[in-house]
């Protein structure tokens, strides 16, 4: 039984860091129909960023993230303005292309940069801290990362339907065109979005770099992981997200306790049997 | 008033006259063996291979709306599918690239069934999935090499040709003849009643559906051409290279980040934009061969650039409001005077 209760719990705080990929994209999804190629490259951007600032500052990781956060935001408010809402109307070409290029250009700037070796962020004794609870001890660093993301989803469903600036995203969500009637601009509101999906992306790139080595070519992967928690989880559903997450860091999990080699495999697979079994995914939103 | 008549046709004197160009091109390109040196008769192939997956992917992206940036799966599953038949099952090299497009397509036909339930740009991340499902399972088939790959055995190559200039002649020639086919099915499946049932599916999905075009079906079949020829250019690109290893396969740069750049600058949704910018591609490739990494940036940059300013590419600007065709592909109506 401990044998397999291990792998479970790592995956389910594995999941965290899943829902937190996912996120990010499953907001500019959701407010304005646009798939972002480039976001794993974002997440291991915003790597890159923390490394930066840690080393230079002489930071914490985790109160580089202070930094980052923010850094990311502004850069994701004017990559929205000045690029990206060039690109949107009906047609999905334009923008799938561009955030394809995107991604590319990011790749290879990290790369000449910063060269493939493969980075950490050295965050000190958290890293190999744990607790015991019960038969099974459970890593903090997971857990917090865990808990972090349960408070980011937490947070972004409430502006979604508590405040002010959610009832824009919605509105906007529903008719683009109707919204700019009622005084609300549309690219603002567009950049607002990609501003708060990259401040996520930023927390996500600090923890993948304290959880893992990065290299410039990781972003691929990040995004697939993403992508398919928002898939399992259930289109438009920002809780269904995190519990997408959680089933893919399990199926990860247990998969690597089979075969180390088929850890990444397992996690496929799953999402490839619930789109077969579930094509909307487990918790669709009902419209 | 004197009689007019009108009549509708699809040449116009220029595409009549590239035609016959591009017929003595073809010609004076397969005599390559016996005036080009060895390492120009290579670089030609690759150029004709990478036409291929460029007008492959612009069929798929450009007409068929579906827009995928998972095709090096088939380009890998290709490579993989000659070497198994060569090394593993002893066939003849010629006999396995003739298989390749069928198992191909075989494969490509339960992978559609499932990824077409993404839509539109969550379409394009499901392609993403499966590639990276192709490549660790292929890592993971040791006869092969597991995850650092295999040579193709002396014995084997020399069953293709008995001499080096005819085995060299020869796999440029089916690079040649891939290149030609491709294009060919391309031009002459847009003329048919299917090619002008997807681009009324691409103009305007609703009014097809409405005169009773099966868009599933239609997306369906091309993409299962799309993928079985995608296969053999994979297989004859391995033929080439001689070596396979699970990350050259399925390489997502090597295979579909240059073949979208490629179609994206000459031009989306036109043949002749694709053999433009395979052109552009290995123009600037021969003179900026070691920038590496500062080439691709460029060319993401000049993608990005051209997808904002000109979305129908550099075709699309010499083509201009004429619409001139070098393949006859539209119909005109003559005699209006």
């Amino acid at each position: 039984m401990e044998f397999w209760l291990e792998p479970i719990i790592q995956g389910i705080l594995l999941g965290g860091l899943y829902a937190l990929f996912a996120a990010g994209l499953s907001l500019i999804f959701g407010v304005m129909r646009l798939v972002n190629i480039a976001h794993g490259d974002l997440i291991v951007l915003s790597s890159y960023v923390a490394l930066t600032t840690s080393v230079m500052l002489g930071l914490h990781p985790l109160a580089a993230a202070l930094i980052v956060v923010p850094v990311m935001a502004l850069a994701g408010y004017g990559l929205q303005r000045l690029l990206l809402n060039r690109t949107m109307g009906n047609d999905i070409l334009p923008p799938l292309l561009v955030t394809f290029g995107l991604s590319v250009i990011i790749q290879n700037a990290l790369l000449t940069f910063y060269s493939a070796d493969p980075q950490k962020l050295k965050a000190g004794a958290i890293e190999t801290a744990s607790l015991g609870i019960g038969p099974v001890s459970v890593g903090v660093l997971p857990l917090i990362v865990f808990m972090t993301a349960v408070l980011v989803i937490g947070l972004l469903q409430w502006m979604f339907y508590h405040t002010a600036l959610g009832r824009a995203f919605r509105a906007t969500s529903d008719r683009q065109d109707i919204v700019q009637l009622m005084g609300i601009n549309r690219a603002h509101i567009f950049a607002l979005a990609m501003a708060l999906a990259l401040a996520v992306t930023a927390l996500a790139g600090v923890f993948l770099g304290i959880r893992t080595s990065f290299d410039p070519a990781a972003g691929g992967s990040r995004l697939i992981f993403g992508f398919e928690a928002v898939i399992i989880g259930g289109l438009g559903n920002i809780w269904g997200t995190l519990a997408g997450g959680v089933i893919l860091g399990v199926a990860q999990t247990l998969g690597a306790k089979i075969d180390p080699g088929f850890q990444v495999q397992a996690g496929h697979l799953v999402f490839l049997i619930i789109l077969a079994v579930r094509p909307r995914g487990l918790f669709p939103r009902i419209d | 008033m004197p009689d007019q008549t009108l009549s509708v046709s699809r040449s116009t004197r220029l595409s009549t006259v590239a035609m016959g160009v591009l017929l003595v091109i073809i010609v004076v390109m397969a005599l390559a063996p016996w005036w080009a040196g060895r390492a120009d008769l290579r670089l030609f192939g690759e150029i004709f291979l990478y036409l291929a997956l460029a007008s492959l992917w612009n069929l798929l992206a450009g007409y068929a709306g579906l827009v995928s940036v998972g095709q090096q799966a088939y380009v890998g599953l290709g490579g993989y599918v000659f070497f198994a038949l060569t090394l593993l099952a002893g066939l003849h090299p010629l006999l396995a690239i003739a298989l390749a497009p069928l198992i191909g397509a075989l494969i490509a036909a339960p992978v559609a069934t499932l990824i077409f339930r993404l839509r539109g740009a969550y379409f394009a991340i499901g392609t993403w999935v499966v590639a990276e499902v192709f490549r660790l399972t292929a890592a993971q088939v040791s006869a092969l090499g597991g995850g650092s790959g295999i040579s193709l055995p002396v014995s084997v190559v020399t069953t293709l040709a008995s001499g080096r200039f005819l085995r060299e002649a020869l796999a440029y020639w089916l690079a040649l003849g891939v290149a030609v086919v491709v294009i060919g099915a391309v031009f002459l499946f847009l003329r048919s009643r299917r090619g002008i049932a997807l681009m009324a599916i691409r103009d305007n999905e609703l009014a097809a559906r409405s005169l009773g075009i099966d868009i599933w079906k239609t997306k369906f079949v091309v993409y299962l051409v799309t993928a079985g020829l995608t296969t053999l250019v994979g297989a004859l690109i391995f033929l080439q290279k001689l070596r396979i290893s699970p990350d050259a396969a399925f390489s997502p740069n090597d295979w579909t980040a240059f073949v979208i750049f490629i179609v994206v600058i000459g031009g989306i949704g036109t043949i002749e934009g694709s053999i433009i910018g395979t052109l552009i591609f290995f123009a600037l490739r021969e003179t900026l061969a070691d920038l590496g990494t500062v080439y691709l940036i460029a060319m993401g940059l000049a993608a990005i650039l051209i997808m904002l300013k000109a979305p129908s590419g550099l075709w699309g600007l010499v083509r201009g409001r004429r619409g001139l065709e070098l393949f006859p592909i539209s119909r005109r109506v003559r005699g209006l005077g």
